[in-house]
């Protein structure tokens, strides 16, 4: 490889690295110094000095803590429930025939449906008014519960609603990505393991599983990353003013901050940010390495 | 284990639905198989072999007639209650499992008292790997195995649960050349060692005629020659089995009988004592041949290819009905005279057969 070559290879390279430069490396550098900034003014450019002030803001704000909880809570249930569900559908529907097609259509419908729209179907479902308890009480109410406000009610009941939502919402993509893997693996391993009198469930679990565990995986890295990050779920379902609901999440909390009613912080949004990119990392992380020994590619 | 079909028959629904018509895989197959004997299905792709051997493994329900393996009737129960071993064309080795953990999958479905113990099964398991030569690689995965060994792994797993009978699916297609000789010796020394009837299917007639005690020559499922290698070769059924056995393949030509003589264009090349006359398609084996400089039979010189041992002389001939030039495989002792244009030859009876025009069934020739 001679110089010449060098030049060329760069000058190939030069609009990729000026717009991932400009809009990708700079902020990220720039978020990292604002959240040491403290104090930080956007309109004048100015802050007070450097420091960890930030970081010690934000981990002792009770609405970053509310936020931080939540999204936890989110992520630790949604992403193995949502995962699993989608396997049990995706086995359903590759061991059919009649009316598959139909039955894949009807999954991937969410998928291409305005998460606004169907926030407010959610919240017409879940909603307590003062002329009707909304259709989820209706089915409570044959079991003789309820009524329960889902939506401005106990915190409980708004996390259900929440991850019942973020479950719903990511079910089309997992489902879809699932039955490809499915119908991907050789029909030989399956009569091979027929004509050795595998079980049903020994198939399951030693043949279909390590065959389709670099999708399963792949699901579980992009679902915690997707959860981790969750916010218009939150506004859809319970309005812009996340941090009254006691249902905030992170990335909802760096906008707060940033635009809300009490925004206007660029520094501890940064900070937020930072906080945020540090807990994904480091689960991402821990997945890389459970996934050395149960992937198998 | 005998195995044996009764009136075997498998269709399958069309593709085309407007048409309606049935796709006919295998077409009322009755043979045994003899106990412990190695059998090749041969045929030409889509002739239903695959179909057949499925049939007898059971991952495929025929639409009537019985297979029985000595006397049980099997053609009702599902695959892992038959008690076959079963490799497949691609080996379907599980990736994420070691070899060793791949030939013992099969011992681990065994349930209750069938369940060996887990000593037992290692000593089984390690007994089949000794079996294909393959016990130092237990440890290693398929992918980091060449296609034979692949091969090899694949046919342990199968023998490990001491089958009744043995199916191979093309066993030899996925290796290279050389491989593929050194496998198919392999087989036959595992098919002699384990005593296992074992049936295996194959495009490839050389393949099948080398290593098989038995083969059934098939097309369009239906069954056209069974019989040893060596007897199908010498005394084909039909133009279809003579041509389909052999390397290189029969030469066939457009020829008549008149007057109890063979003609070739306008040559009576062989005597054809009590076959009546009228038009028939000549089968002439290429080492059928023998340079005779006072031959009956003409064809134009156009090429000979040294073999080392044998030649094989390279001509065409107006009245060739087969697809390439005519072949004649002759000693390298003798060669055609230098620069000749034409080459005569003269014929050994029992390497020219004769079948009829129409129905392209063998002629009998009285006293050959």
């Amino acid at each position: 490889m001679n110089k010449e070559n060098n030049l060329k290879g760069w000058l190939y390279l030069l609009p990729a690295i000026l717009f991932l430069g400009f809009f990708m490396v700079y902020p990220l550098v720039d978020v990292f110094i604002y959240s040491f900034e403290e104090g930080y003014n956007s309109a004048s450019q100015t802050f007070f000095g450097v420091g960890l002030y930030n970081y010690s803001y934000v981990l002792h704000d009770p609405y970053f803590l509310q936020a931080l909880k939540n999204t936890f809570i989110l992520v630790i249930i949604t992403v193995p429930l949502s995962t699993i569900i989608a396997l049990l559908i995706s086995v359903g529907l590759n061991s059919i025939t009649a009316v598959k097609k139909l039955y894949q259509t009807v999954y991937f419908l969410p998928y291409v449906t305005n998460t606004l729209a169907v926030g407010l179907v959610f919240m017409i479902l879940f909603k307590k008014t003062a002329y009707t308890d909304g259709l989820a009480n209706l089915v409570l109410a044959w079991f003789g519960r309820g009524p329960i406000d889902f939506i401005d009610g106990p915190y409980w009941a708004k996390m259900f609603v929440l991850c019942f939502y973020t479950i719903w919402v990511v079910m089309p993509f997992k489902v879809l990505i699932l039955t490809s893997a499915l119908a991907s693996v050789n029909q030989d391993y399956y009569n091979a393991a027929k004509v050795d009198g595998t079980s049903s469930f020994r198939i399951f679990r030693k043949i279909t599983l390590p065959m389709i565990s670099p999708m399963i995986f792949y699901l579980v890295i992009t679902g915690f990353i997707g959860a981790f990050k969750a916010y218009s779920d939150a506004v859809a379902l319970f309005g812009t003013n996340l941090n009254a609901a006691e249902m905030n999440t992170i990335v909802g909390y760096v906008y707060d901050m940033l635009y809300g009613d009490s925004g206007g912080y660029p520094s501890y949004a940064s900070a937020a940010a930072i906080l945020l990119f540090a807990v994904v990392f480091t689960i991402t992380l821990i997945n890389l390495s459970i996934s050395k020994k149960n992937v198998h590619y | 284990m005998k195995v044996v079909l009764q009136n075997l028959t498998k269709k399958f629904p069309s593709r085309n639905k407007k048409s309606g018509d049935e796709v006919i895989a295998v077409n009322n197959f009755n043979f045994e198989i003899p106990d412990g004997k190695l059998i090749g299905l041969l045929g030409p792709s889509g002739c239903g072999k695959s179909t057949a051997l499925n049939l007898i493994s059971g991952l495929i329900q025929p639409t009537s007639g019985r297979i029985l393996f000595g006397d049980d009737d099997v053609t009702n129960l599902p695959p892992e209650n038959r008690g076959v071993g079963l490799v497949f064309q691609s080996y379907a080795l599980y990736p994420h499992l070691t070899v060793k953990q791949n030939i013992m999958f099969p011992l681990q479905n065994l349930k209750g008292s069938a369940r060996p113990s887990p000593e037992e099964m290692e000593r089984r398991v390690l007994e089949a790997a000794k079996l294909v030569q393959i016990e130092n690689l237990m440890e290693r995965k398929p992918g980091e195995m060449s296609g034979g060994q692949q091969q090899r792994v694949a046919i342990a797993r199968a023998v490990v649960k001491m089958p009744r009978v043995l199916l191979l699916d093309e066993p030899l297609s996925n290796l290279d050349a050389r491989l593929r000789l050194q496998t198919r010796e392999e087989i036959r020394r595992i098919q002699r060692d384990t005593g296992i009837t074992t049936v295996f299917v194959t495009h490839d007639q050389e393949e099948a005629m080398s290593i098989s005690d038995m083969i059934v020559v098939m097309k369009d499922g239906v069954v056209q020659q069974i019989g040893k290698p060596q007897d199908v070769y010498d005394s084909p059924v039909n133009l279809f089995v003579s041509k389909f056995l052999g390397t290189p393949p029969i030469n066939v030509f457009d020829g008549a009988v008149k007057g109890g003589r063979l003609f070739i264009g306008g040559e009576a090349v062989l005597d054809a004592p009590g076959v009546k006359d009228g038009p028939v398609w000549a089968g002439i084996r290429p080492e059928g041949f023998i340079l005779d400089e006072n031959g009956p039979f003409t064809c134009a010189l156009t090429g000979v290819e040294v073999m080392g041992r044998d030649i094989s002389v390279v001509c065409g001939h107006e009245k060739n009905a087969g697809a390439g030039a005519i072949r004649a495989i002759i000693s390298a002792e003798h060669r055609p005279a230098e620069g000749a244009k034409t080459v005569r030859f003269s014929l050994k009876p029992y390497k020219v057969f004769l079948f009829d025009h129409e129905t392209e069934a063998r002629i009998e020739v009285v006293g050959k």
